[in-house]
């Protein structure tokens, strides 16, 4: 709390600081004409006494509890040396509670931890008063003598305007360097946590085994089976959600964005796009929820009804079959992920179509070919790569959905095509390892990122051809 | 023209002549498929959202109960009040008014309290604790129905159907219609599905502890992601050389902005509680990861807004005298601001909607109330929608439809914020 007080007051007085360094400057003005204007000098005395301060205290918010703990986890007493990590992890953060005045957890403390617990408590609120004395002190110094220097430079031929506008320049790089730190970040943390999977499991197990049961000991005192990590099951689960989504949304959408950009009128282009756009904008949780309560128990209840009129017919087999599918089957979170992806394909498409010249379209007409014959033989060839484009684009989207098939697909890893049949995708058994409580360091939990790197390395290739392909097409009719 | 006309052979006239209603069917098939298809994409969305008003609008009427409850001085110990089962007093209480006789097993007691929600006793021993004064009196505790006893009258619960295959038999059912009957069940606007948080019990869940999780993440992200942005963007348009890095980090934005949601969970999971140790289900990670996910689609737009902006505007402020700096921030920059707010607000609800990411980030834990901080555990709007979707009482069903007309309202606000900003502010150069 003391900390926000801090950051208040230094707000202030750098707010000060800029009052008073305009009103230097502009004493100074009245004999020559300096060379920034008067708010520049403010804001670069501001600048000074406000940002080292800052970031000492930013620091101190973000890393102090965990110098904290370092500190308090040197010269532990022999009895909390005997605990184990985890023991000794309840020890410590009960330590910070009882510094607080809280109450520690359920366990009781006896024999040597009891004065241990006292002995560290009492250290712990040492180390934090002292860290936050340390600290604030420090930024009063930086804050003070920034201030000092920087007012002290302030003259009519100080180029304020130039220091200040180099600060906000470097501002506006780190900005852009974060973007490079998400796909770094991204990267280091798919490639570590894979890396300790990748040394327990092999990779070629991993990429072309056909089992996949990932139930491990949670414990090492319990007996379970060893578990296995072979992803075939899940890519082809993935797979064919994926074809299904397609099935659908591939020609419902190149269709919608043919008709909108060749045939519609500018009033019904203006009602369906947004209404088409509104099916883009649903959260994919709505329709996660739509296909496992109402999508799926419609298609089980269709295909368990043909399924009775088919039994003990010529086809009785098939009718016995389809008497049994479950709510769960592939074709339902595909057919409603394929709903999910028309407005992304004939969006993209329709750009496509659109940026097609229309002296092509003008030629095709003048030579008595129909509207359909102009669209089926020079349009569509003409925006072929860029409609590859979009589909690869929907392909990657297909692929890395979450919700839809987490909810409305099974967790059964199985090797099959058969669309009534329940697959489960990548997605879902990331999900699925890494939502139940579990150390996070077991195989199970790392398979994750191992299932999480095959599919970023797939969605990556798959958006870096459709991206190359797209700009070449631009350029091609720019 | 007649000329032409003549000069066209007979034969070739009339191959074209046979051919052209062919052609025009076939024309008129693929204006159809065209249609079609529009046609279907349409019903598929009117099926959607019909479906879910459907399921979900019953969640907005609450069946209320109104009990007068005698606080026997036998059973309820003034030492100990929390010892004593208020359940079981407003049970009996509702026996005598519907004049029912307990057996010795107390099936019938156990069948009452079915009925009843236990915040009627949980409301008693409230009111009790307060002022012990009231054991002895009679007090009227009003709260609503057990969420299968309303479901009854909602008409999801049929008398007609067959007793074993629903939860509430017929003898309870012709209770709820003698409460009904005498005026002890009342039906209104469910309010508390506003003022509670997520419980265990249906009838007792409510979305606000979701909507202050969300609206504390979203102002979160906000706060990352539009600033860093901008400033991102407008370093990419305005200032950067061309070169290869700029290139790369062009490139590397447009790829950002595909990466699987749930990959950025992964992010979340391995860099900010790992390693950074921000605490895990609140919504300062769960801001963190969004804004990470928002941030290329808040440079890409603000670039195209940037983009759109005539270069005739920035060398009038360079011609004048202006630094390069100061070009952008006083004349560049305010010009596509409305394209700038746009974008952020239609990628922020997008954020709004998301839940994968969240759901890597621990976000899924049962949070019984409204978080007090941005580090506290707490959950969002469509974490709640995918938790209750999971919970196994049919109750929660229409629940959850509920939730999602809520977050989608929320979202409808956010779109109609965005399409005024770009009718208010947008200009055409």
């Amino acid at each position: 709390m003391l900390i926000w007080a801090a950051l208040a007051a230094l707000f202030l007085f750098s707010f000060a600081a800029y009052r008073l360094g305009r009103q230097r400057i502009a004493a100074m003005g009245q004999s020559a004409r300096p060379h920034s204007r008067p708010g520049y000098h403010g804001a670069y005395v501001a600048l000074w006494t406000a940002a080292p301060a800052a970031v000492v205290l930013f620091a101190l918010i973000a890393f102090g509890g965990r110098i904290e703990a370092g500190l308090l986890r040197q010269d532990a007493p022999a009895a909390v040396q005997a605990l184990s990590e985890s023991e000794a992890q309840v020890f410590y953060d009960d330590v910070r509670v009882v510094a607080h005045g809280g109450t520690p957890s359920q366990r009781d403390y006896s024999g040597d931890l009891k004065p241990a617990l006292a002995a560290k408590a009492a250290a712990a609120r040492h180390i934090e008063s002292q860290l936050l004395v340390g600290g604030l002190a420090l930024a009063t110094l930086l804050a003070g003598g920034g201030f000092l220097l920087a007012f002290r430079r302030l003259n009519v031929d100080f180029r304020a305007r130039n220091r200040v506008e180099g600060w906000s320049g470097g501002l506006l790089v780190a900005c852009s360097v974060i973007a490079v730190l998400t796909t770094v970040g991204i990267l280091a943390s798919l490639v570590v946590e894979s890396w300790r999977f990748f040394a327990q499991v092999p990779p070629l197990e991993f990429l072309f085994g056909t089992d996949w049961e990932p139930q491990i000991a949670m414990r090492s005192d319990q007996v379970a089976a060893k578990g296995a990590f072979g992803a075939v099951p899940l890519f082809v689960g993935t797979f064919l959600i994926m074809l299904i989504a397609m099935l659908v949304a591939a020609p419902i959408g190149l269709f919608s964005a043919i008709y909108l950009s060749e045939y519609a009128g500018p009033r019904t282009r203006a009602w369906v796009k947004p209404l088409l756009e509104v099916l883009a904008g649903v959260p994919t949780v709505v329709y996660g929820f739509f296909a496992a309560l109402t999508v799926g128990p419609a298609f089980r209840a269709g295909f368990n009804a043909l399924g009775g009129m088919l039994v003990g017919g010529p086809l009785d087999g098939l009718g016995q079959y389809l008497a049994q599918v479950q709510n769960q089957m592939a074709l339902v979170a595909g057919a409603v992920m394929g709903v999910m992806l028309i407005p992304f394909v004939s969006s993209l498409s329709d750009d496509i179509i659109n940026s097609v010249p229309q002296s092509l379209r003008d030629g095709s007409l003048a030579m008595g070919a129909t509207r359909s014959e102009t669209i089926k033989n020079v349009v569509l060839p003409a925006a072929l790569p860029g409609i590859a484009a979009a589909l690869l684009l929907a392909v990657s989207r297909a692929i890395g959905e979450t919700m839809i098939v987490t909810m409305a697909a099974g967790l059964q890893a199985k090797t099959t095509i058969n669309p009534l049949d329940t697959v489960t995708t990548v997605t879902v058994q990331i999900v699925t390892l890494l939502t139940g409580d579990q150390e996070f360091d077991s195989v199970k939990t790392l398979s994750a990122f191992g299932l999480g790197l095959t599919l970023f390395v797939a969605t990556l290739a798959l958006n870096i051809i459709a991206l190359r392909i797209v700009q070449k097409y631009r350029e091609q009719y720019d | 023209m007649t000329d032409a006309a003549t000069a066209v052979p007979a034969v070739r006239h009339n191959t074209v002549e046979a051919g052209l209603k062919a052609r025009h069917a076939k024309e008129r098939r693929f204006v159809l498929y065209g249609r079609l298809a529009i046609i279907v994409a349409l019903s598929f969305l009117a099926v959607l959202l019909g479906r879910i008003v459907l399921q979900g609008y019953s969640t907005f009427i609450d069946y209320r109960v109104s009990v007068p409850v005698f606080i026997d001085p036998a059973r309820v110990d003034p030492a100990d009040v929390s010892g004593a089962n208020f359940d079981v007093l407003v049970a009996q209480s509702v026996m005598k008014q519907l004049a029912v006789p307990d057996d010795d097993l107390g099936q019938n007691l156990d069948k009452v309290m079915a009925l009843m929600s236990n915040d009627l006793g949980f409301q008693l021993l409230q009111q009790v604790k307060a002022d012990p004064h009231l054991i002895g009196r009679t007090i009227t505790v009003k709260g609503p129905l057990k969420a299968d006893a309303a479901l009854y009258f909602k008409g999801q619960i049929r008398r007609d159907s067959d007793q074993d295959t629903r939860k509430l038999d017929d003898i309870q059912l012709s209770w709820l219609d003698k409460l009904k009957a005498t005026g002890a069940v009342t039906s209104g606007f469910n309010t508390a599905f506003f003022t509670h948080s997520d419980s265990t019990e249906p009838e007792q869940a409510g979305v606000l502890g979701a909507v202050v999780g969300s609206l504390l993440t979203l102002m979160l992200t906000a706060a990352f992601a539009v600033p860093v942005g901008v400033m991102a963007a407008v370093y990419l348009e305005e200032f950067a050389p061309k070169n290869r890095w700029t290139d790369v980090i062009e490139v590397n934005i447009n790829n950002l902005a595909a990466v699987p949601s749930i990959i950025y969970g992964l992010l979340g999971l391995a860099v900010f509680i790992n390693w950074l140790g921000v605490p895990r289900s609140s919504p300062l990670l769960g801001a963190l990861v969004l804004a990470l996910m928002a941030l290329p689609t808040v440079i890409i737009a603000t670039r195209s807004a940037l983009k759109a902006v005539p270069p005739s505007i920035r060398e009038a402020a360079l011609a004048i005298g202006a630094s390069r700096t100061q070009t952008v921030l006083h004349h560049v920059l305010p010009l596509a601001m409305p394209g700038v707010m746009t974008g952020s607000i239609l990628s922020l609800a997008h954020a709004l909607g998301e839940t994968a990411p969240l759901l890597m980030i621990g976000m899924i834990a049962f949070v019984p109330g409204v978080p007090a901080s941005i580090t506290e555990a707490a959950t969002v709007l469509p974490v709640q929608v995918f938790i209750w979707e999971n919970a196994s009482e049919r109750a929660f069903h229409e629940r959850t439809a509920a939730a999602i007309i809520v977050l989608l309202v929320f979202m409808i606000l956010m779109n109609l914020a965005a399409i005024l900003v770009r009718r208010r502010f947008e200009r055409r150069w």
